[in-house]
């Protein structure tokens, strides 16, 4: 098929693409440089929607290139360059374009499709120059490493090839030309390292620094000056120099260094990254075709698996539903939050005023019962924001604004008198919030929302001997909250939609991804952690050993083992979820004894670090006790995914929250799950096991699969 | 405290190139500070020399200071520039003499001791800010009779020039059109204009108008090489029926920046900066706002005067040429021949076009090409006439004097 048949077709199957155009314009270069054609890269709309390439935007191109091709072969232009519109220079190819692909001839025609326009740039009869002018990402950067010269604007906010990240290859040439440009450790960084390390973006300065660019200029005149260094290269005035490629065992200590990288991040459970790195050794040749017609097979392999399919599902979800959360009442039901109340002022109530005043940027005030503890709340908060300010994070001015904010007082009158929004972080004990409850509702005005930062206690309950029930909102967040973006917000029983609305508002301004979930025992992720935790815990107790139990869940590449996590996450936490869980669903949930005394002993865990290695504690194993039951790896997988199954199931028939995703956006968000589960629901419907718990899949075909 | 004047110097000048007014021009797509910012980083980037943060003020004219031109411009493009957050700016507004006014009030500044360096120029981009855009004239004006109603529009102003000078022809403005445009030709042909031009990215969404996407505008766009009498014969006169004004013997309504470093003359020395010009003397003068166009020679009289100079000291003229006519009336006020190679040599205003507030610093970078190219002229000058009945005189002394030959 020739390329305008081939695009042709794939353009028929996308029929809903913005199709971006390549306008081609003609300019007399500086210096009697000679005649330029310059193609602008720009879909038409402003910034707030990034040029993208789909089979279309390709045909355009195509048709520019077929301008600027019989033009240079008569002669009457020097060079030909690519730019884009305004603050955006491509950010590569439309997803949507991929998810609506269902053959695997169609997805090879793809990379084909891209491969057979981007190459023209380079086999151009005149030198060609792309001009990063702003974000540029996956096939935006390749269109550009495609030219003979680059540069870039020190105002690129974000370059980078993210294919890895969402479960594909660089594959319209990323693959085989970066590591031929600035060699393969470097390119091994970005398209490796920075994608698996939740796509970190480079900065033009960084662009240049790798070699990817050969010159670098400021914003104000970047194209001018772009256009002005083109002119000096084509006179002669200029020589771009590029570091030498080692092609020796540099090459391959590299990509065994990448491999290192991607086990550690995946551990060999999601494709793409491996596959990038078979492309990068095998390009050591420098045989760019070999290296293309490679990229082609890789990126449709990857496009026809459930892992891609699941990683776009779980890149829209954090892109676009976290941005608006699902079954939240209307935003202009919400009532401003002009200061904020802090009950306790423990380690966590600490974490949470600083949060709330770098956010809001409102008054924040922290009570306890003494003022020894409110002192060391506030102390810690003060130092929190010196150690921001010795990093240059925030300037001395806004130092001292957020140190003006945060204050401690034992006058809870006077303190939350005036306050839009009071968040209890006390101990996790019904009672006691309860009263700290009540004396709020004293002191506080009828419309302030009074939130719970508890883990699993009932909202209802807690809200249940006030006057004003309705003001009350669960507000949990999730441990570091400065990281984790997390939040999940509960409607209680009589949580009206004010409320609720205001809730939502200050979620959004905290910048956290919240997600609407009903008063349920520990609500989402604690709910689903604890009995994935609880087969893990129970196949030990059982008596299968530990290293086994590990080796078992490898398959899902989950960013820690469970026993690291019970660690991370504390086991007196632990156990006191699990509690509350057992006492709800008696029939799912057990405590498990072991963990229980693992706490008395006061215990972080199962192992201990030695010589830098980390092994079982010979302290813990003689304080458990375990049965005789050795269950192999996959029994282990298979009984903790058939929990974790039946209970999103059970979950999803109670109404916990709306829809499946929104549990996938909670175990990303909230437990780091990766995308190539797609949260979890994708992957279980892929492997069977949705079906085989629960008879049917979570997840309508095409949602996070191959469409029907 | 006792206090030396200190004498200033003109380092360099830049600008933009000019374009059309209106939908179809090349900056149609371009923001009128951004045209700014291009001037000043320029200046910055050819003169290595200049520690920026030395700077004392950016003084910036515009005539209509309204959105891309308001919110005081002479900072504002400060900031956008990259020059320190220390350096200050200003706005500045004498309509057509804004960028003259922004070099004399800070030369002012410099020879008073306030400053030592100081970037002085202006924009109008008079397709986003067409004339009159906004004005609101006190109704006293026309109530008590204290102008006529012709003196806020420019293109009647000259007309009533027509009426005092009967013995300026329209044959006379056409010819003398015609010998600006031929000048302006050579001058590109010759280099003596494009060293002082910045070339900007214009932005072009609207196919109408011609390719699209990223382009850059390196020409002055408004040049007419080959106009002829014959080709301006037919040109309507639309400030009054059977008329003398035409779109021919006239600027036109254009978009473009400029800027300039001026410098006290000890600084420009320890720094090593170029003198490309010193200032004389410098003046301000009104006239019936009727007959502005007449405002360059009570100006120049008084600049004169001040310089203890007369007309005949004076070698190399630059005068705007907003119409014809108005320079015709200036020349024949001094008994100089409409065609004294003296005036314009490189063209003027009806060729390059009259982005009102930016064109004082574009008359400086001609006049100081003349006085590179002419060691045997010691003095000259820059005159423009001003909207409301005035008129500006720069004189200016060639630092490359080498004695009358």
């Amino acid at each position: 098929m020739s390329t305008t048949e081939l695009l042709k077709r794939a353009a028929e199957l996308f029929p809903g693409e913005v199709v971006t155009s390549a306008h081609v314009r003609h300019l007399d270069l500086p210096l009697q440089a000679g005649k330029l054609a310059l193609i602008t890269l720009d879909n038409g709309f402003d910034h707030t929607k990034p040029t993208t390439f789909g089979p279309g935007s390709l045909a355009k191109l195509s048709e520019a290139l077929d301008q600027v091709e019989a033009e240079a072969a008569d002669g009457k232009i020097v060079a030909v360059a690519v730019t884009g519109k305004p603050f955006i220079f491509a950010v590569g190819a439309d997803l949507k374009g991929v998810e609506v692909l269902k053959e695997h001839s169609d997805a090879l025609a793809i990379g084909k499709g891209g491969h057979d326009v981007f190459k023209r740039i380079a086999a151009l009869p005149v030198p060609s120059f792309a001009f990063y002018n702003g974000a540029a990402m996956g096939g935006g950067v390749e269109v550009g490493l495609h030219c003979t010269y680059r540069t870039v604007s020190t105002g690129v906010p974000a370059f980078s090839l993210p294919e890895v990240f969402l479960g594909l290859v660089p594959g319209w040439g990323g693959c085989t030309i970066l590591p031929n440009l600035i060699g393969p450790s470097k390119a091994i960084k970005v398209i490796i390292e920075n994608s698996m390390s939740q796509n970190k973006q480079l900065r033009g300065k960084d662009v240049f620094e790798l070699g990817i660019a050969d010159a670098i200029f400021e914003p104000a005149d970047f194209l001018e000056q772009s256009l002005l260094w083109a002119s000096k290269v084509l006179t002669g005035a200029t020589a771009v120099e590029r570091e030498e490629i080692d092609r020796g065992k540099a090459w391959d200590d590299a990509v065994a260094w990448g491999r290192l990288v991607a086990d550690s991040k995946v551990h060999g459970a999601a494709p793409a990254a491996y596959k990038a790195l078979d492309i990068i050794q095998q390009v050591k040749d420098a045989d760019l075709q070999a290296g293309f017609d490679a990229e082609d097979v890789a990126l449709a392999d990857l496009i026809m698996s459930g892992e891609l399919r699941a990683g776009l599902y779980a890149f829209n979800l954090v892109q676009r539903r976290a941005k608006r959360p699902f079954g939240a009442p209307d935003k202009s039901l919400a009532r401003p939050v002009t200061k904020v109340g802090v009950v306790g002022a423990g380690l966590m109530a600490s974490q949470l005023a600083l949060l709330f005043a770098r956010r809001l940027q409102v008054p924040v005030v922290l009570t306890d019962i003494d003022q020894e503890r409110v002192d060391k709340g506030v102390g810690y908060v003060h130092a929190e924001i010196d150690k921001l300010l010795a990093k240059g994070r925030i300037s001395p001015d806004n130092a001292n604004r957020l140190k003006g904010l945060v204050t401690g007082s034992l006058d809870k009158a006077t303190a939350f008198g005036d306050a839009d929004f009071v968040i209890e972080a006390v101990f996790e004990e019904m009672g006691v919030k309860q009263n700290v409850f009540a004396d709020l509702e004293a002191v506080v005005s009828p419309t302030c929302v009074l939130a719970t930062n508890t883990s699993s206690l009932s909202v209802t309950e807690m809200a249940s001997k006030l006057q004003h029930p309705e003001r009350v909102v669960g507000f949990h967040f999730f441990n570091p909250v400065a990281i984790l973006p997390l939040l999940e917000i509960v409607r209680a029983e009589k949580t009206d939609d004010a409320s609720l609305a205001t809730a939502f508002g200050v979620a959004r301004k905290l910048k956290k991804t919240a997600v609407l979930t009903k008063d349920a025992p520990a609500f989402v992720v604690n709910r689903i952690l604890l009995r994935f935790m609880d087969a893990i815990q129970g196949a030990i107790d059982e008596g299968t050993p530990i290293e086994t139990v590990e080796k078992a869940v490898l398959p899902l590449g989950l960013p820690m083992s469970p026993i690291v996590l019970l660690e991370l996450v504390g086991p007196a936490i632990a156990l006191h979820v699990s509690e509350t869980l057992a006492a709800a669903f008696p029939e799912r949930y057990t405590v498990s004894e072991n963990l229980g005394k693992l706490v008395k002993a006061g215990k972080r865990g199962f192992y201990v670090w030695q010589d830098g290695q980390q092994v079982l504690d010979p302290e813990v194993l003689a304080l458990l006790s375990f049965g005789t039951t050795v269950l192999t790896e996959e029994q282990v997988l298979a009984r903790a995914l058939d929990a974790v199954a039946q209970e999103i199931g059970l979950m999803l028939d109670e109404g916990v929250v709306g829809e499946a995703q929104d549990i996938d956006l909670c175990m990303i968000t909230g437990a780091g799950w990766p995308f190539h589960l797609g949260g979890i629901t994708p992957y279980l419907d892929r492997e069977g096991v949705s079906e085989r718990v629960n008879g049917k899949k979570f997840l309508a075909p095409g949602l996070a699969s191959i469409p029907a | 405290m006792p206090r030396t004047a200190r004498d200033v110097v003109f380092v360099d000048g830049v600008r933009t190139p000019f374009g059309k007014a209106g939908p179809k021009g090349i900056y149609h797509e371009t923001r009128a500070d951004d045209l700014v910012v291009k001037c000043i980083r320029e200046l910055v980037r050819r003169n290595p020399n200049l520690p920026v943060e030395r700077i004392d003020e950016v003084a910036i004219a515009a005539t209509t200071q309204i959105g891309d031109q308001g919110l005081t411009i002479g900072r504002t493009a400060a900031l956008l520039s990259g020059l320190p957050k220390s350096v200050p700016g200003y706005s500045i507004d004498r309509m057509c003499a804004g960028a003259l006014t922004a070099v004399t009030a800070t030369a002012g500044g410099i020879a008073f001791g306030a400053y030592d360096i100081v970037v002085a120029g202006g924009v109008e981009h008079m397709g986003r800010h067409p004339m009159g855009e906004g004005v609101d004239p006190n109704p006293r004006f026309v109530s008590e009779k204290l102008v006529d109603e012709s003196a806020l529009f420019m293109g009647m102003t000259a007309e009533n020039l027509h009426d005092r000078f009967p013995h300026i022809t329209k044959e006379r403005c056409d010819a003398y059109a015609v010998r600006s445009q031929e000048k302006a030709a050579k001058a590109y042909a010759n280099g003596d204009i494009q060293p002082d031009l910045v070339p900007v990215s214009i932005r072009n969404t609207n196919p109408d108008v011609g390719e699209t996407g990223w382009g850059l505008a390196t020409t002055d766009e408004p040049m007419r090489p080959g106009t002829t009498m014959e080709s301006l014969a037919g040109l309507k006169t639309p400030f009054r029926p059977h008329g003398n004004i035409t779109a021919g013997n006239s600027a036109g309504l254009n978009d473009g920046a400029t800027a300039s470093l001026l410098a006290a003359e000890d600084v420009a020395e320890e720094l090593g900066l170029p003198v490309k010009m010193r200032l004389v003397s410098y003046a301000f003068a009104g006239v019936e706002p009727e007959v502005m166009g007449i405002g360059p020679v009570p100006a120049t009289e008084k600049a004169l005067a001040k310089a203890g100079l007369t007309i005949d000291d004076i070698q190399a003229f630059e005068v705007n040429e907003a119409f014809a006519v108005q320079v015709l009336a200036f020349l024949d006020h001094y008994g100089i021949a409409d065609d004294d190679e003296r005036v314009n040599p490189f063209g003027g205003a009806i060729a390059f076009g009259h982005p009102l507030a930016s064109s004082g610093v574009r008359l400086m970078n001609q006049l100081a090409r003349r006085f590179e190219q002419r060691p045997d002229v010691r003095y000259g000058l820059t005159t423009m006439c001003i909207g409301f009945g005035m008129g500006g005189t720069i004189i200016w002394e060639n630092p490359h004097f080498e004695g009358g030959k």
